[in-house]
């Protein structure tokens, strides 16, 4: 007859208590499956990359027709929505009437004295007066609009690209009134029925969302220029604000070139040749 | 005499507490439906992650593949079983869609049984809707 000591019984407890735990450890070691913790994410390798985006337009070049052409391949490409179109009843019956007041632009065409105020001087050279001006999202430095954004759906790439995570935007627009430029969006309804022709490689945006110029980030993941430089016929130089030796810092080295509303000091990464 | 009115009630109430059973068994049910596989995804038999994880994980793994491309500009997914995948709804060959040609077919599918409406569509375009 065994006499069960409180010791042995206290041992023999514990190593059952081993046991039971040791089977979902060995079960997990044992599943084939990885899940995904050992995936691999990464860039593409044809992608472009620099430390921070930068652009210089040389007003000199832009006409009103390059300006036509700039504006729609990027609208088109983004399917940025135009509230001027006629929508199509039989496949967006009851749309409401549009308020014009309400426009989406990525990226348009702007007076001197609109996209200059601070430099518009009393005498200033009548050519300005005339010269379209295109002007867009200024991916800052300092970009306010980040700092403003409560859930982080705008936030600032390691490129320097001001992004927005439509996803995560709750159009509080809290984004729009910290941007002095605006450059930026809310989509008071659903934009579908004005776009004409949908992009199918661009997500459209839904109602309640702010959207702006992204730089084009998807074309850049592919190794490509942005939309706007491709269509602007040299008018506009893309390149790496940091990087001494590119393209966009040697034309900022000869010519004179000035930056909307420097005095913010948000540090705007779009230039202008005058 | 108290008796016989305690089981009536008992019988009554079991009754009413299975009623949902019963009513199943009467009507009709309809068994969950499978989404289908076709095109691409039906030869190609490999996801990102096996069927059974895919079932149960996917929207995580979308919201992952989401910050991974929004956030971080990456792109390419290669997952742990050796296939690498272009991380997008929608767009390209490599994509969801690119392999699961049929979103009706698919997505919907289960969705629409399941009665959960992700609000992906509202932004991100079905090739096959634009036409």
């Amino acid at each position: 007859m065994m006499e069960k000591s409180r010791r042995s019984f206290l041992k023999v407890a514990g190593i059952a208590a081993i046991g039971l735990g040791a089977a979902p450890a060995m079960n997990f070691a044992a599943s084939d499956s990885h899940g995904t913790a050992h995936a691999v994410k990464s860039k593409n390798k044809k992608a472009l990359h620099a430390q921070r985006w930068g652009m210089v337009i040389d007003t000199n070049k832009i006409t009103d027709e390059v300006v036509e052409s700039i504006v729609e391949a990027c609208h088109k490409a983004h399917n940025v929505p135009d509230f001027n179109i006629e929508v199509d009843e039989k496949k967006y019956p009851n749309t409401r009437p549009v308020n014009h007041k309400q426009e989406v632009k990525w990226i348009w065409e702007e007076e001197f004295h609109n996209a200059f105020p601070d430099k518009e001087d009393e005498f200033l050279a009548e050519k300005f007066h005339d010269l379209p001006f295109l002007v867009t999202c200024n991916h800052c430095k300092n970009a306010p609009c980040v700092q403003a954004c409560p859930t982080q759906a705008t936030f600032k790439r390691e490129d320097g690209i001001v992004m927005m995570d439509f996803h995560r935007c709750i159009g509080c627009r809290f984004c729009m009134a910290a941007c002095p430029f605006g450059s930026r969006n809310f989509n008071f309804r659903d934009p579908r029925p004005f776009i004409e022709e949908v992009n199918p490689t661009f997500p459209t945006r839904s109602k309640g969302v702010v959207e702006k110029c992204n730089f084009c980030a998807e074309r850049l993941a592919k190794g490509e220029l942005p939309h706007c430089v491709e269509a602007s016929e040299g008018a506009i130089v893309f390149g790496d604000l940091e990087d001494s030796e590119s393209d966009i810092r040697v034309l900022l080295n000869e010519n004179y070139t000035i930056r909307r509303k420097q005095s913010l000091g948000t540090e705007p990464s779009v230039y202008y040749i005058m | 005499m108290n008796k016989n009115a305690i089981i009536t009630g008992l019988i009554i109430f079991v009754l009413a507490v299975l009623s949902p059973f019963w009513f199943n068994m009467i009507t009709a049910t309809q068994a969950a439906p499978e989404p289908k596989l076709l095109g691409k995804a039906k030869t190609e038999k490999n996801c990102v992650l096996n069927k059974y994880e895919m079932r149960a994980n996917h929207m995580a793994l979308l919201d992952e593949w989401r910050d991974s491309v929004v956030r971080n500009a990456d792109r390419m997914y290669e997952s742990a079983n050796g296939h690498s995948f272009n991380m997008s709804l929608s767009t390209g060959e490599n994509s969801c869609l690119g392999c699961h040609e049929d979103k009706t077919k698919f997505c919907d599918k289960c969705h629409t049984y399941a009665s959960v409406d992700p609000y992906c569509w509202e932004c991100h375009t079905n090739p096959k809707e634009i036409r």
